[in-house]
């Protein structure tokens, strides 16, 4: 019973203070995080995760950030070995359930990016949504190739690699 | 004078079916169907070198369009490849290029910045819209600008083809590996199917 107190207490402590997760109403949004751009590039991406505990459906309508001239949501989708790559509008986020903007699917695209995103920074990023309105949550830059919030495993970070050129 | 017109015709019908005869039996390479994949192109690499496939004989030629712009599909892909050769370990005998399709902002500069993040044996290439449109033809890869994206003229996004292509020593197609392919699949095929 004491270790599940500690437990209980501990989870509380991270869903109250972690940065990894930001919440508004019934909308929380989890583990946000970009893949770190090239000094030269001049767009980025960041994917998270969207919970929705409420019992309607809400709908993420815009992304906003100072990192770019323009900050979207977009999406990737494959047409007989052709990506593709849109805007979207909005994304809905189901009733008790959630929406995951990771790569190969949705994303928050910087167009126009101001300065590159380094790895291991973090940046503010706003989400819009219809019914909870702003929620404001920090992403954590990953490597450039990475697959998920906490870099894709076992593989190398060639940046710290002598690049032979 | 009726006679000639169909002596000529039957002349030309055996011609043609004799003629796809021999690229049928010529062509045990060639996906189902399809046109042959690969053959020259001349471009230019991310230290602003003039390369050709001449350049790659002898070697396997890893190959994938994309650009630089593309904040997922193209990243993925150029991880992919670099975890793939981390397990393979030191092979010089495979070269992964990296041509991009969008030779407005993809200057030599920009690649080689794009390439740092990843295994230092990528080859980045670019080149005129010429000379892209043609090595993108002779690899059957598709691209377009998709129109309207943007207000910015230098915010746009592209569509691209997403296979990456093994070509042999000798510039002939091996295989491909479609999007999506895990590295240590990739690394497999590469040990098994490069020559
Ligand atoms: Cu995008």
């Amino acid at each position: 019973m004491n270790k599940l107190n500690t437990f209980l207490a501990a989870m509380i402590a991270v869903y109250a203070f972690s940065p990894i997760s930001a919440n508004a109403g019934d909308i929380m949004v989890m583990e946000p995080w970009a893949r770190a751009s090239s000094k030269m590039a001049k767009s980025a991406a960041a994917f998270l995760v969207i919970h929705n505990n409420g019992k309607q459906a809400d709908t993420l309508i815009a992304a906003e950030s100072d990192m770019s001239k323009r900050t979207e949501v977009h999406e990737s989708y494959m047409e007989k070995d052709i990506m593709m790559m849109r805007h979207v509008d909005t994304v809905v986020i189901p009733a008790g359930g959630m929406a995951t903007l990771k790569p190969g699917g949705y994303h928050v695209m910087f167009m126009g990016l101001k300065k590159p995103l380094d790895m291991g920074t973090t940046f503010p990023l706003t989400l819009v949504f219809e019914k909870a309105g702003k929620v404001t949550v920090n992403v954590k830059v990953q490597k450039a190739g990475a697959m998920g919030a906490m870099g894709s495993k076992g593989s190398m970070d060639h940046s710290k690699m002598k690049h032979a050129h | 004078m009726k006679r000639p017109i169909l002596y000529v015709l039957f002349a030309v019908a055996i011609l043609l079916s004799a003629l796809v005869a021999k690229n049928y039996f010529d062509s045990p390479n060639k996906i189902a169907s399809g046109p042959t994949i690969g053959g020259s192109f001349t471009l230019v690499d991310h230290n602003a070198k003039a390369v050709t496939d001449a350049d790659f004989k002898g070697r396997n030629m890893l190959i994938f369009f994309g650009y630089t712009y593309c904040p997922d599909v193209c990243p993925t892909a150029m991880q992919t490849i670099s975890d793939a050769l981390d397990i393979l370990g030191d092979r010089p005998d495979i070269v992964p290029v990296f041509v991009s399709v969008d030779t407005k902002r993809d200057t030599p500069e920009v690649l080689k910045s794009y390439l740092e993040n990843f295994h230092p044996s990528i080859v980045g290439m670019t080149g005129t819209p010429e000379q892209v449109v043609a090595a993108a033809k002779a690899y059957g890869v598709y691209y377009a600008i998709v129109e309207g994206s943007s207000g910015d003229p230098d915010d746009y996004l592209m569509n691209h083809s997403s296979i990456t292509y093994l070509m042999g020593p000798d510039g002939a197609f091996i295989t491909h590996f479609s999007h999506g392919t895990p590295p240590d699949q990739m690394a497999e095929k590469l040990d098994r199917m490069a020559k």
